[in-house]
């Protein structure tokens, strides 16, 4: 009886000890290592998060209210809007400090890059318009006048379209960017903020902050197709406020950020239902994958952090403090 | 030939046509009376086309909307001198205007619903804050964008019961609106668990706002004013008439705050107001009319935004359809407060969050956290739909 006990316990002992060693195994194998840059509106910061280490590793001085936060395309700049000094600056990965800024036009505060990373189109809050920068030239090349208030950029995977989103016409504006001409106005629900293509240009999904909907548009009707909306136990309709949108890249699962009901809710991209709801930090904005897709950072402006989402699993794993009302991310490889 | 080039005029005038219809016309209509409301203080004298100029910005975002939905919207002001007849004016501007946004007092803007029920034309109410016009007086042709007196009282009271403000010195002016937001006030109190520990008049014995020994004399009188007083927490004011409450503050005998009509007032809109993307409609207001915007100009901005909205999304400028739709369960509209205000339809109010400013900062937002409602936390502001007296229709 006792031996029989003994050897049990060897047994158990030797499990643990072979889980532990695989345990610190995974641990210690770094998943490949990306680098994160946040905009924090009011600390007038960007944080550098290494996700290896899930740390902030620098924080650099921007200009005024940092919100839209994008790389370049051969990864070796970041854009970060600053409205509250009309314009934008141009952060040198390698120094990590601000080297160079854009005419953006007044007030930017979310911005697209084209396919090949030479033209980039600005939403002017202030002004009712979408100002076009030729990034190399450093020169303003045009302005779309456009609806109340623009906010939300997104380009079509094939360049084609710009979509503009306007806060207090509820509209996203399709414009050929060929052209340069408004092609269609879709008609959204209260203060549309962002909006996001599927990689086969098949949807482009915006997100109605005041409304609380996400509407699904037929990029090709360009009508909206369906209208997704989020019910929490508990909350308060008023209180969801769907903002940022993710989406993988095979087009099969979405996350919205809900603003100030703190969740990210998961959605099937292709049924549009929601399948499950993450609590996350307070008043919860943008987001962005790594380039593996396995994690999802969310900004979290009131509670002045960052929740990593272990994508598969559908998991916040990490919460990582950052600078005053974290506003937008942007992550590549370093 | 002839006949080819004719087709081909014909052609090109048929294609010009479908791209130019003639947009859809939605005018609006603004009624006000004419003069300027008194102040204590000079930075608070109401510009003169406080509140229209409100309705203009609103005309423009909805004309800028309304660009790419073929939609015009047009503004006409109306005000009226002390003798003239507003049912009449209503009437008159009714013939152009399917909306039109009010800026009465109370007993003119009854006489306006009444003159217009028939017509159907529809009110907007963003200048009274009475509420009886919403409870006993309610009509079915009244929007009102403006908030209650009962409403900005319980957005005031739970700010200050949450601070443990809960000792009230309650000084009311002596002219009716003056009682009327002091009647709100000591029922904020009684709903929200503070306590007034003494109620004090402030008689209005007439004479000048303004004269050149200026304070030396206030100086002398608001400390004794309000001397010998029980043990209180803030001095709460009532005094619509601005005839005193923008003296109290640094100036009372015990040191306290006051809140009410000076100190922390409460307010639908301050130029302060910088949050949920309302400094976009600040600045844009700013560069407009080379003034701040007050309260009034945001209540019309709201009133004229509210038909925008509506005809957008019925894409209609019929006035019917329009105000059948603000009325209807699925109006919101967003308006820089930081959640979509809908309307109450047991009495057509706007529910909105009331801001708490000392007159250079926002201090606070109401509802305050933990005052609970199994509809709205909104409608824990004001009269909420089981002690309601309107009856509509």
């Amino acid at each position: 009886m006792q031996a029989e006990l003994k050897e049990d316990g060897l047994r158990i002992w030797r499990h643990c000890l072979l889980f532990g060693m695989a345990a610190w195994l995974a641990a210690a194998t770094p998943a490949s290592a990306f680098i994160a840059y946040v905009s924090n509106e009011k600390s007038n910061t960007v944080s550098v998060i290494d996700t290896n280490s899930w740390a902030v590793i620098k924080t650099i001085k921007v200009g005024q209210r940092p919100r839209g936060i994008e790389f370049t395309r051969d990864g070796k700049f970041v854009f970060v809007a600053v409205g509250d000094d009309d314009s934008i600056q141009v952060i040198d990965v390698a120094k990590q400090e601000v080297v160079d800024s854009l005419p953006s036009g007044p007030d930017p505060e979310l911005f697209a890059l084209d396919a090949d990373g030479k033209i980039l189109y600005v939403a002017n809050e202030n002004d009712n318009t979408v100002t076009i920068i030729d990034v190399e030239k450093r020169a303003r090349l045009g302005e779309i006048q456009v609806g109340v208030e623009p906010e939300g950029m997104a380009i079509s995977p094939d360049g084609k379209i710009l979509i503009n989103t306007s806060e207090t016409t509820n509209m996203a504006h399709f414009i050929d960017t060929t052209t340069r001409e408004i092609v269609a106005n879709v008609l959204v629900d209260a203060r549309p903020r962002y909006a996001e293509f599927k990689r086969d240009n098949s949807e482009v999904w915006v997100s109605s902050e005041i409304g609380g909907t996400v509407s699904v548009i037929d990029p090709a009707k360009r009508e909206v197709t369906k209208k997704i909306s989020f019910e929490i136990p508990g909350l308060r309709s008023e209180a969801i406020q769907p903002v940022g949108i993710g989406m993988t890249k095979d087009g099969k699962t979405a996350f919205v950020a809900l603003g100030p009901a703190n969740r990210i809710a998961v959605v099937d991209a292709v049924s549009h239902k929601v399948t499950k709801y993450l609590l996350v930090g307070q008043r919860v904005w943008h987001m962005a994958f790594t380039p593996d897709e396995k994690y999802l950072l969310t900004t979290n402006g009131v509670s002045n952090d960052v929740s990593v989402i272990d994508v598969a699993a559908q998991k916040v794993i990490k919460t990582i403090q950052v600078g005053e009302l974290p506003w937008g991310m942007t992550i590549a490889q370093p | 030939m002839i006949r080819c080039l004719v087709a081909a005029i014909g052609l090109s005038i048929a294609a010009t046509s479908v791209l130019a219809a003639a947009p859809i016309e939605i005018g609006v209509g603004y009624l006000g009376r004419a003069g300027i409301k008194a102040k204590l203080s000079l930075v608070e004298l109401p510009a003169e086309n406080d509140g229209l100029a409100g309705a203009r910005l609103a005309i423009e975002d909805n004309n800028t909307t309304g660009k790419f939905l073929n939609q015009r919207f047009t503004l006409e002001e109306v005000r009226l001198r002390d003798d003239e007849d507003v049912a009449k004016a209503a009437a008159a501007l009714a013939e152009r205007s399917g909306f039109i946004i009010a800026d009465l007092p109370a007993d003119d803007l009854l006489k306006a619903a009444n003159a217009l029920r028939e017509r159907g034309t529809l009110l907007l109410n963003a200048g009274a804050i009475d509420d009886r016009l919403r409870e006993q007086d309610c009509r079915a042709n009244v929007i009102h964008v403006a908030p209650t007196r009962s409403m900005l009282a319980d957005a005031l009271a739970q700010y200050l019961v949450w601070k443990q403000w809960k000792r009230w010195l309650l000084v009311v002016g002596s002219h009716d609106q003056d009682k009327l937001y002091a009647d709100a006030l000591r029922r904020a109190a009684t709903r929200f668990g503070a306590k007034i520990v003494q109620e004090r008049t402030f008689e209005d014995t007439g004479g000048a706002r303004r004269t050149d020994s200026g304070v030396t004399l206030i100086q002398r009188q608001i400390p004794v004013f309000t001397q010998q007083a029980p043990a209180y927490d803030v001095l709460v004011a009532a005094d619509e008439s601005e005839v005193f409450a923008s003296y109290l503050p640094y100036r009372t005998w015990d040191p306290r705050p006051v809140a009410g009509s000076a100190g922390l007032v409460p307010t639908s809109w301050h130029a302060a107001q910088d949050q949920w993307g309302a400094i976009q409609i600040q600045n844009r207001f700013a560069k407009l009319n080379l003034r701040h915007m007050t309260a009034l100009d945001m209540q019309a901005w709201t009133a004229a935004r509210m038909v925008g909205e509506a005809a957008s999304r019925t894409k209609s400028g019929d006035p019917k359809a329009v105000s059948d739709f603000l009325r209807g369960k699925d109006f919101s509209v967003a308006a820089f407060k930081g959640r979509r205000l809908t309307l109450r339809d047991w009495n057509l109010q706007l529910r909105q969050p009331i801001l708490l400013v000392d007159g250079r900062m926002v201090v606070s937002v109401s509802p305050q956290e933990g005052f609970l409602h199994q509809v709205s936390e909104l409608d824990t502001l004001g009269a909420d739909r089981p002690e309601t007296k309107c009856k509509l229709n």
